[in-house]
């Protein structure tokens, strides 16, 4: 399946500027029931399992439960994501737990500033090829042709 | 119906898609456009934090030069590079366009890794290369990077710069003066009541490839665990279609060979843990059939074998009643065993193996790990099963659908330069209409990396066009986008008016749902222009009867009923995918051989013909509705 979400832990992010599964997922398919104050994958059959909204949900309220067309019941993959990591618990069906962590990314979050540390553009170099940086940041001193 | 009010947005760039290529090509739309005060506006369906194929992450960099030598196997330059690429697409591809992607790719890695991106290194501190041209990742946040960075160069350009998500782009605009000239495009929000309207002085159409025009292998609750993110639909191809531009290559779709239902990455389990690929007997499938694939020389015998081939050779053994085929990691396993004797140092390396292969799944393709735990499958004892999917369209990878787009001019050949109104890197037949990533056609193996660097490269040339062509303003009337917007909302009137008719409003002799027009498209896609119900085999008369009812389908688009917003975004996501459907199987009649047997192959014409060396691309007429066949003859540069 497709994402779900367990009834007793959404709060339908209430005290937040935003539903955070609502906003994630990259296929629209998680709505908040305004009445209830819960948020439901509306279209499980258009999920890609991607756990963009498991992994950003508050409240972890959001898991997956693998796609009935081809999965035996039973096991779990449950992250848990951290500002520089993510941990991940795998539950098999017969029980066993395995578990892993990888690094995500080596700067803090919110910290790029892509343009920071270049010289202003000038108009002039528009007709060259030479893109942001090039050709000094990959090591080489000027950028390969094809001699004709 | 409710009311829509409609927002127009002015501006001189219009950056339609958030993907690889859309951010890279916004980080260098605002470098070159900050110092002449041009603005830069963003549109994506999704947020561009997790959205396209990469939101999940990813665990490789799939294309990587290590011009700089700072790599654990030998740099690469671009030439053989555009080797590689010419002969794992049976010989044709656009190699000044490759070339360029290939002299760039390294500089958007290496800002990659500025931004925080965790590349594997090895003990002297140089990149991790898994193969030729693959860097490793620990890639779980790299959409979240990357996207962090365009945003960080939209802000950089105060009220000059703007993101707007959540609105889907229905159409492009062209201008009423010019006609073969674009100044915007149409989109609704998927969350307001709000249409939309671009006008622009240039507009970058690279909303990525397509999948789901071809029938999924799994219907039910598993229909999106397409190898391909369901919300990829080709909105790229039909809408450079629609406005005149060129397509090419549209037969060549990549059938991706994975693992089986969950799919996830090969690459690593191949390149890095070097694991054997078998058929169901243990034998090996690679190199099995050299008689059958005399017939595709010289490129079946490149080395590494071109994927449409390898691809063939496991048609030819499921055809034999060799299949299920088998990743063996329990091989690797054995392997490790008999090569690493010391105790320790043996559990030390299957740890190590099996970390990096849970990695490679988790980093972007959770359902696969899921998928071996609910079989109780330990890859360190038991195989998993491999299996070819559905036929996508996806420009970037070992495939070659796309625009017809203009190359650098260092070096593009002469004779493709009459094809283009102007000349600007990557501006497609359409003037103003620039599109990177999956959207270039015949120009296969960027990959993530390769789309980010094209969209900067695309990024600098749309600053440059609008710099030269000062005195352009857009002329759109009022008219076209009130037609427009009624045609949008379409969908949602019909079913207002029409749904009281029956009882529950889901089955209406007036319209149908978004979701079985969908279906409808992907039946005959599948059965008759090549997918995997006819193991990938196609026919001219085969081709002529899909077509014949795909035609049907171009008739029922007006007929698509809408409940809600929510499935106006199927809608014309599903009619999208019809544009680029009909166009495949339209390529498909025109090409008469089997140049890419393993993507699909012809039982009338089921060899190669070197006399057909050359791009089949396509057209259409919008008034006219007519579709156009156009020649273009392969030039190679090196
Ligand atoms: C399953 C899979 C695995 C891959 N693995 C690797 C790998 O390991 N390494 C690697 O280097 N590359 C990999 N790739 C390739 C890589 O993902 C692509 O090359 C890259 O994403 C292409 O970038 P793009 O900008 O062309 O398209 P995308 O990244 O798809 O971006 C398209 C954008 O357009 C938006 N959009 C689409 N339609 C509309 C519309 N009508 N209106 C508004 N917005 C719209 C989407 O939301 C999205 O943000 C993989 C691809 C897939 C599918
Ligand atoms: S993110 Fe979690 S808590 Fe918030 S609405 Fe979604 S499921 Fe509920
Ligand atoms: S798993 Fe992905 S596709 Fe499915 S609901 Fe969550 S974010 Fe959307």
């Amino acid at each position: 399946m497709p994402s779900y979400v367990i009834s007793e832990k959404c709060d339908g992010c209430k005290g937040l500027d935003k539903t955070a599964c609502m906003y994630i997922c990259p296929n629209n398919l998680m709505v908040l029931d305004k009445e209830k104050m819960k948020a439901y994958n509306q279209e499980p059959n258009y999920c890609w399992e991607c756990y963009c909204c498991v992994k950003l949900c508050p409240q972890q309220a959001m898991d997956v439960r693998g796609y009935a067309d081809f999965m035996p019941l039973g096991a779990a993959s449950t992250p848990l994501r951290g500002s520089e990591d993510i941990m991940w618990t795998i539950t098999y069906r017969d029980g066993r737990v395995k578990r892993f962590k990888y690094p995500t990314r080596t700067t803090p979050e919110a910290s790029i500033k892509a343009l920071e540390g270049f010289p202003e553009a000038n108009p002039a170099d528009l007709a060259n090829p030479l893109l942001l940086g090039e050709p000094d940041i990959m090591g080489v001193k000027e950028l390969p042709t094809q001699k004709k | 119906m409710k009311e829509f009010t409609t927002e127009v947005v002015e501006t001189d760039i219009l950056v339609l898609g958030g993907g690889m290529s859309g951010c890279g090509a916004v980080v260098e739309a605002a470098y070159w456009a900050k110092p002449l005060g041009l603005k830069v506006t963003m549109v994506d369906k999704a947020a561009i934090d997790r959205s396209g194929p990469v939101a999940m992450g990813l665990s490789a960099i799939n294309t990587y030069m290590g011009l700089d030598g700072k790599v654990t196997q030998n740099p690469r330059m671009p030439e053989r590079f555009v080797e590689y690429v010419t002969n794992d697409q049976m010989g044709l591809v656009r190699q000044d366009l490759v070339y360029d992607v290939a002299r760039h790719v390294d500089s958007s890695v290496k800002l990659f890794e500025k931004w925080g991106l965790p590349i594997w290194k090895d003990e002297d501190d140089n990149y991790v290369k898994s193969g030729e041209w693959q860097v490793m990742i620990s890639g779980e946040s790299y959409k979240i990077l990357v996207a962090e960075a365009a945003k960080s160069a939209i802000a950089d350009l105060g009220d000059k710069g703007e993101l707007l998500e959540r609105i889907y782009i229905t159409h492009l605009l062209k201008d009423e003066k010019e006609s073969n000239r674009v100044c915007g495009a149409v989109g609704f929000s998927v969350r307001e009541d709000k249409f939309y309207v671009f006008k622009a002085k240039v507009v970058y159409c690279a909303l990525g490839g397509a999948v789901h025009v071809f029938r999924p292998r799994s219907q039910a609750e598993g229909f999106g665990r397409s190898w391909m993110p369901p919300f990829v639909n080709g909105s790229t191809y039909a809408l450079i279609l629609q406005s005149g531009g060129e397509l090419t290559q549209m037969d060549n779709t990549f059938v991706p060979p994975r693992f089986k239902d969950s799919y996830g990455p090969v690459g690593a389990f191949f390149l890095l843990f070097k694991t054997p690929a078998t058929d169901a007997y243990g034998g090996s499938y690679v190199d099995g059939y050299p008689t059958q694939l005399e017939a595709w020389a010289p490129y079946s015998k490149a080395k590494p074998c071109p994927t449409p081939m390898r691809n063939y050779e496991m048609i030819l053994t499921k055809q034999e009643g060799k299949a299920p085929f088998f990743m063996r990691t329990d091989l690797v396993a054995e392997r490790i065993r008999k090569e690493t004797p010391d105790a320790k140092k043996m559990k030390k390396k299957l740890k190590e193996f099996e970390n990096e292969a849970w990695e490679d799944f988790l980093d972007m393709t959770i359902t696969g790990a899921t998928n071996w735990a609910a079989h109780n499958i330990d890859p360190l004892e038991k195989p998993m099963e491999l299996q070819m999917s559905e036929p996508v369209f996806i420009g970037s990878h070992a495939c070659s659908s796309g625009a017809w787009v203009c190359g650098p001019e260092d070096l593009m050949p002469a004779e493709y330069k009459d094809s283009f109104p102007a000349h600007y890197n990557c501006m497609t037949t359409v003037m103003g209409l620039f599109t990177a990533g999956c959207g270039v056609g015949a120009c296969a193996h960027k990959f993530s990396s390769g789309s980010h660097a094209q969209g900067r490269i695309v990024g600098k040339e749309m600053v440059r066009f609008v710099y030269e062509q000062k005195d352009y303003k857009p002329t759109i009337s009022d008219d076209t986008t009130n037609r427009l917007k009624e045609e949008v909302y379409r969908p949602l009137a019909l079913y207002e008016e029409k749904s009281g008719y029956t009882v529950t409003g889901d089955v209406n002799p007036n319209y149908i749902s978004p979701h079985n027009f969908l279906f409808r498209v992907q039946k005959i896609m599948g059965e008759y222009c090549g997918g995997w119900e006819t193991l990938y085999g196609t026919s001219d008369k085969m081709l002529e009867e899909g077509i014949w009812k795909l035609g049907f389908c171009g008739e029922d688009m007006d007929k698509i009923g809408a409940k809600n917003i929510h499935e106006l975004l199927r809608t014309w996501e599903a009619t999208h995918r019809y544009w680029v459907g009909e166009a495949c199987a339209r390529t498909r009649l025109a090409r008469k051989e089997s140049r890419f047997p393993g993507y699909y192959y012809k039982h009338d014409y089921l060899n190669l013909d070197e006399n057909q060396r050359e791009f089949v691309n396509m057209k259409y007429d919008l008034d006219k509705k007519e579709w156009q066949v156009v020649r273009r003859p392969m030039i190679s540069i090196i």
